[in-house]
């Protein structure tokens, strides 16, 4: 049963079309890789499921219920959060700040609403043992982490919206190789709460390790649907590329995974 | 550029470390700030015999209110990441207004004083409404707004003083209550509600946030040109009480009230360690940027330095806290 269901998009910019008829599918507990050369659409596709841009036909829906006149707020009461490649995050501020940041917790104090700084620090420490990410210190500014520790901490901030689907433009491009394994096993646990993620990437060697099906967009068409376990990384880099000969590129790719 | 808000990548380390942690953290103040104020007051005490006494220091108090009701303005607004240069002549315009209603048209000094506030809140609004619904730079528009306020204050005044405001205006400004002057008893209580309002609700958080990512805050779902209308409102509201407390204590409202006051109210916030672009600010700390100025002026009075050096003093001190900080920030990010 699938819970997120995308029929059919298309979505053309003035005369640029961009995505013609693109079919995709995530269920709960699912990790679905969605790759594909720059251009090939996965932004405009992610942003049609956000609500950011309206596709010019097709159909989103969630747990059968179609949500294409929703608005991107009303969606994401619905379960759908993304984590933008920036991670949106205020570096000076520390952990608890911006996992509540634009929704902090308040207590009354002689009638006038104040932040509960304590409140917010222990759930968003709970929140941060659930994902069993490793953080120096939770009342340090964020923009002193590591990459991955910032992935961390944005990955907190989604999940405390109780998201059914995440979203995840590119997690590891930036992320030293130590620090991918981190965020890998992050996308594990999601997994295993049952969580649906769709995982923007061009690593495909993370894509290969984490998915559980892969999703190849090649000029706006949904170029292939490979079962993760069923395939590799030739199939893969083929799909990417339009066919042809490409055993030599997937050789790149996997030697440039390095571990 | 980005340096400007890079994070020491490291926690501090040593007890100048520990301490510098501890001050920022628990107190929202730079340690190196506390430090200054303390050798400037020592300095002072061994340079003259009339620093150190109780009238002294309620001088200092005194001459510090105007100015650091100016700065708490401008620290809400620098550490959202934004700029008002047009505090001084906002506040000269704010007295100016006040004192017309009082004097011109006869007005109670309750309405004299909502004139005199509000004519602030209504220039720094303008100014708000600019920036984020025209899309025009802060720097610009509240550069603009400089030289309106201050030439729409001598339109107004018609470019002379505007003398003998009400007693009930008047006691704002020179009432001691228990000993101790109505301008300082001001402006101590907008401190204290300005603080609480930074350091402890959604508002001041909300105002950090957008300083530090305007993105981040977006992406929150956080109105940010809502927000930094209502800061630069609030800002030329501050401005309007700063005009309050000037004008009143000087019995008129002179249009050329404030002039540089801006350059002296910004120092103050930088040196009490709110960040030039956004994302950290703290009134405690704003205080102690502001009694630096108050000390510094005070003492070069004592020692009877001529005023022109003291403007000289203050832009160095400017240049100075900036480079400081922004020293630290590139050793830190190298560490």
């Amino acid at each position: 049963m699938s819970l997120l269901k995308i029929e059919g998009i298309t979505k053309s910019f003035g005369a640029v079309s961009v995505l013609h008829g693109v079919d995709l599918t995530v269920g709960a507990g699912e990790v679905v890789g969605l790759v594909g050369d720059n251009g090939a659409g996965k932004s405009s596709l992610m942003k049609i499921v956000t609500g950011m841009y309206t596709a010019d036909s097709g159909s989103v829906t969630m747990d059968g219920e179609d949500i294409v006149s929703n608005t991107p707020g009303e969606r994401r009461a619905k379960g759908i959060e993304m984590i933008y490649q920036d991670l949106a995050l205020a570096k000076q501020q520390d952990v608890a700040s911006n996992i509540f940041l634009g929704r902090e917790p308040t207590r009354s104090i002689l009638g006038m609403q104040f932040v509960d700084g304590k409140k917010m620090r222990d759930e968003a420490q709970a929140m941060i043992d659930r994902l069993g990410a490793r953080l120096p210190a939770i009342n340090r500014p964020v923009g002193s982490f590591s990459g991955g520790q910032q992935q961390s901490v944005a990955i907190a901030r989604a999940l405390t919206f109780n998201p059914r689907i995440v979203i995840m433009d590119e997690p590891t491009a930036a992320l030293a190789v130590r620090e991918v394994q981190g965020v890998l096993d992050l996308i594990r646990q999601l997994k295993r709460e049952g969580i649906g993620v769709i995982l923007i990437s061009h690593r495909l060697n993370d894509v290969l390790s984490v998915t559980d099906r892969i999703v190849v967009l090649h000029q706006g068409r949904a170029a292939a649907n490979l079962v993760t376990a069923e395939s590799d990384m030739t199939a893969v880099v083929s799909a990417i590329v339009g066919g042809g000969d490409v055993a030599e590129a997937a050789a790149h790719e996997l030697s440039a995974g390095g571990d | 550029m980005t340096n400007t808000k890079t994070v020491s990548a490291h926690p501090r380390q040593g007890i100048w470390g520990r301490l510098q942690s501890a001050s920022i953290e628990r107190l929202h103040i730079r340690l190196e700030s506390l430090i200054v104020l303390l050798i400037l007051c020592v300095a002072m005490t061994a340079l003259s015999p009339y620093f150190l006494s109780v009238s002294n220091m309620l001088n200092i108090l005194l001459a510090t209110s105007t100015i650091g009701v100016l700065a708490i303005a401008a620290t809400y607004v620098l550490s959202s990441g934004g700029l008002d240069l047009s505090l001084g002549s906002v506040m000269g315009l704010s007295g100016v207004v006040g004192a017309a209603f009082a004097v011109n048209l006869g007005a109670p000094t309750p309405i004299a004083v909502i004139a005199t506030v509000g004519a602030g809140a209504l220039a720094g609004a303008v100014n708000g409404l600019i920036i984020t619904r025209a899309f025009v730079p802060a720097f610009i528009v509240t550069l603009g707004m400089l030289g309106i306020a201050r030439g729409l204050a001598l339109v107004i005044s018609d470019g002379r003083v505007i003398y003998g405001l009400p007693k009930a205006m008047v006691y704002l400004g020179q009432g001691r209550p228990l000993g101790i002057p109505m301008p300082v008893l001001i402006f101590l209580a907008t401190a204290f509600i300005m603080h609480i309002v930074l350091a402890f609700t959604k508002f001041g958080r909300h105002t950090l946030s957008i300083g530090d990512s305007e993105n981040a805050a977006r992406t929150a779902g956080i109105n940010v040109s809502r927000h930094r209308f209502l800061l630069y409102t609030l800002s030329g509201g501050l401005a309007g009480l700063a005009g309050l407390l000037f004008s009143s204590r000087i019995n008129s409202g002179d249009p050329t009230a404030g002039l540089t006051y801006e350059l002296t109210a910004i120092t103050a916030a930088i040196i009490g360690g709110t960040n030039l672009f956004g994302g950290r600010g703290s009134i405690l700390g704003t205080m102690v940027g502001a009694l630096i100025m108050g000390v510094l002026q005070n003492g070069l009075n004592l020692l009877a330095v001529q005023s022109y050096y003291q403007q000289m003093a203050i832009g160095s001190v400017l240049i100075i806290a900036v480079f400081i900080d922004q020293w630290q920030l590139r050793k830190e990010s190298r560490v």
